[in-house]
């Protein structure tokens, strides 16, 4: 450090207390800043992370948007179902790889529990095309009315583990009065964490749904041994693999104009583009507002530094006395301002990733939002060394007043 | 014999009794000729056809408040510029010189005490001291190996040799511990030219004479020319030689009226 850094380090130092609270309106503005971005990085990603490897996801007539949100994200209801007859005519269909059935509407301790297939557990991929992986257990079976598969969050929320029995609800509420505890189910599985709705998800087979909405008198038939129909009578959504991309759209037109049905089939990047198109909206705004308290934060240290500027003047000019040049007097209130900037952005990340780890599990268990604590990425980097070129630049005008100021005092302070 | 105007001006000044005689053999600290200074908008502040100041010398200007003096010293220091006339400093004119120049002349070659001291009240009292070494290359290097030592030195011998002192922060000190500071840091390094600025008027009487001893003889040991500024005319007998900034400026009269 040159001694007139030092020189420079000891006038702040004498100045802490406001010097502290400048750094940390600017701090609080960044810790703000770098939320609000990771926030929107994070959520994009999540967001487009949720599904891929699906070609189509079918359900009934409706539009995109609303299709995507309760199929994919569990959020909302569908308006109709769609028929078995349909599913099977879809699923046996000679261009089509795979299909996952997609039952909805009842719920366990307020996670959605949702009926499916085994072929579930095959096919539905997330992220960069991961497959579900199991940290306990296994998948259950087709025929299984039993079996539970959850996802991470339900398990480290509820303190599951394999065997346990589980009574599902109905309806999607936090609270259900109709429990359907004449049919206790018992966990097989948990999932891996996927940062996507799946962690919060309770999967059922299909057969488990139909026998825990049977009637009295089905259950009554059932207990005396009589055969029941066991197939569903019909489903929420589907999620369709193609074998050939190539005949995708063919497929999509050929569901969308479906005579037997009102289904509407969407391709989950084109859904997901027009949805994070809404949702950008009000992400690019939060942005903005976070930019603008920023811009408050920057604007405090100026009225600081402009503040104590007429203080400073004696000792600017005691320092102009001793030999010092106006240049160095304007360098070191450039420096300061700067140096208050880094202060306030490393101060920032560090409150901002403070406040990440203790709000951290609260976010993912209320919105599924992973948020990744660590080193920031190369925008948020930016952002910081913006914020400081940003206190450099507003230094500027206190410093130009103090270059003024110094050479109009001389050696003596009119003040 | 061709002697300076301000000189023959000067009714305290008597040319063959005063050192100015001698002085006159030797180089000059500060010239000034034909110098004219105003304040942007206002009328001439200072009008000087010559001063003169020869190296080694003692020199008490004496003026009432507002008539100038301030702006004097800034023009000695190189902090304000003429609007005409020359002024030189050990034979070189700092009026021409670029602004970075003349800070860096103003850093090596001169040392300031003020009326009101003018300590940075952050620094302790050792760091006040060192100032000067911050951004004079050749202070530096005339405060020897160790400038600190230097600075204990001339502390010492200005009666603040307590190391305990020196640590503490300047506000800690009495006034007159304060001006014995300052009067440190001005000596720190050997400067050719000491201007004291009012250095006493915050001092009672007996805080002031032994303040100016000390100031005399350390000045002497370093060889350095002195030029004290005072409205005390009570002080004048312990220099060489007095002048009165009336004499000297023409536009005393007009900036008198004005107050400036």
């Amino acid at each position: 450090m040159t001694p007139l850094f030092r020189l420079a380090a000891k006038s702040l130092w004498n100045r802490r207390g406001t010097a502290t609270l400048t750094a940390f309106a600017i701090a609080v503005s960044v810790a703000l800043l770098l939320g609000v971005q990771q926030v929107r990085t994070e959520a994009r990603e999540s967001f487009a992370n949720t599904i891929s490897g699906t070609d189509l996801v079918v359900g009934a007539r409706s539009s995109p948007l609303n299709l995507l949100l309760y199929a994919v994200f569990r959020v909302g209801d569908a308006t109709a179902n769609v028929s078995w007859e349909t599913y099977q005519k879809v699923a046996n269909h000679r261009d089509v790889a795979w299909t996952i059935p997609l039952s909805l509407g009842d719920s366990h301790q307020g996670f959605r529990v949702l009926g499916t297939s085994s072929s579930y557990f095959e096919h539905y991929r997330y992220g960069h095309r991961q497959l579900l992986h199991f940290t306990a257990g296994k998948a259950f079976a087709d025929a299984d009315a039993e079996g539970v598969v959850i996802g991470a969050a339900v398990a480290r929320e509820l303190g599951y583990h394999v065997g346990d029995p589980i009574v599902i609800a109905h309806g999607v509420g936090e609270v259900s009065f109709t429990q359907h505890d004449h049919h206790p189910l018992r966990l097989v599985g948990i999932l891996a964490p996927t940062g996507t709705p799946v962690d919060r998800t309770v999967h059922v087979s299909l057969d488990a749904l139909d026998e825990v909405h049977r009637t009295p008198a089905e259950e009554a038939a059932a207990a005396a041994g009589l055969p029941l129909d066991t197939t569903p009578p019909a489903i929420t959504a589907f999620l369709v693999g193609m074998k050939e991309r190539s005949t995708l759209f063919v497929m999509q037109q050929a569901l969308n104009t479906y005579r037997g049905e009102a289904i509407t089939a969407v391709i989950p990047g084109v859904a997901l583009t027009q949805l994070w198109q809404l949702v950008g909206v009000a992400d690019t705004a939060l942005l903005i507002v976070a930019a603008f308290v920023l811009v408050a934060g920057l604007l405090g240290m100026l009225t600081a530094l402009l503040t104590s500027l007429n203080e400073r003047r004696r000792e600017m000019a005691i320092l102009r006395s001793v030999g010092a040049r106006p240049g160095q007097i304007f360098g070191l209130l450039v420096s300061e301002a700067a140096f208050l900037a880094l202060l306030g952005a490393l101060a920032g990340l560090a409150l901002q990733q403070g406040l990440l780890a203790v709000l951290r599990p609260w976010m993912e268990a209320k919105y599924g939002l992973v948020l990744a604590l660590g080193s920031p990425a190369a925008l948020e980097w930016a952002m910081l060394g913006g914020v400081v070129a940003a206190g450099a630049i507003i230094g500027l005008i206190p410093a130009w007043r103090a270059y003024r100021l110094s050479l109009a005092d001389g050696l003596t302070v009119r003040v | 014999m061709n002697l300076p105007a301000t000189t023959l001006a000067n009714p305290l000044a008597n040319p063959l009794a005063n050192p100015l005689a001698t002085a006159l053999a030797t180089p000059l600290a500060i010239a000034l000729a034909e110098v004219q200074y105003a304040w942007p908008g206002q009328p001439a502040v200072l009008s000087i056809p010559e001063l003169q100041i020869a190296v080694g010398e003692r020199v008490f200007l004496r003026g009432p408040s507002g008539s100038g003096k301030s702006t004097l010293l800034g023009l000695v220091g190189g902090v304000l510029l003429p609007a005409t006339g020359r002024v030189q400093l050990f034979g070189e004119r700092i009026d021409t010189l670029s602004a970075s120049a003349r800070d860096h002349f103003r850093a090596d070659h001169l040392g300031f005490i003020f009326q009101w001291f003018n300590l940075v009240p952050y620094l302790s009292v050792l760091d006040n001291v060192l100032l000067p070494t911050l951004f004079s290359t050749l202070r530096q290097q005339r405060a020897g190996a160790d400038p600190a030592g230097e600075a204990r030195r001339l502390l010492g011998a200005l009666g603040l040799g307590d190391e305990k002192i020196l640590q503490r922060p300047v506000t800690a000190l009495s006034i007159g511990q304060q001006q014995r500071v300052a009067a440190a840091r001005a000596l720190l390094g050997r400067p050719r030219l000491i201007i004291a600025d009012e250095p006493t008027s915050a001092l009672d009487h007996d805080a002031r004479r032994a303040f100016l001893e000390l100031l005399l003889r350390e000045t002497t040991a370093a060889e350095a020319t002195l030029l004290f500024v005072s409205h005390d005319t009570a002080l004048a007998p312990l220099f060489s030689r007095t002048l009165a900034l009336s004499d000297l400026n023409r536009s005393a009269t007009t900036t008198a009226d004005l107050g400036a």
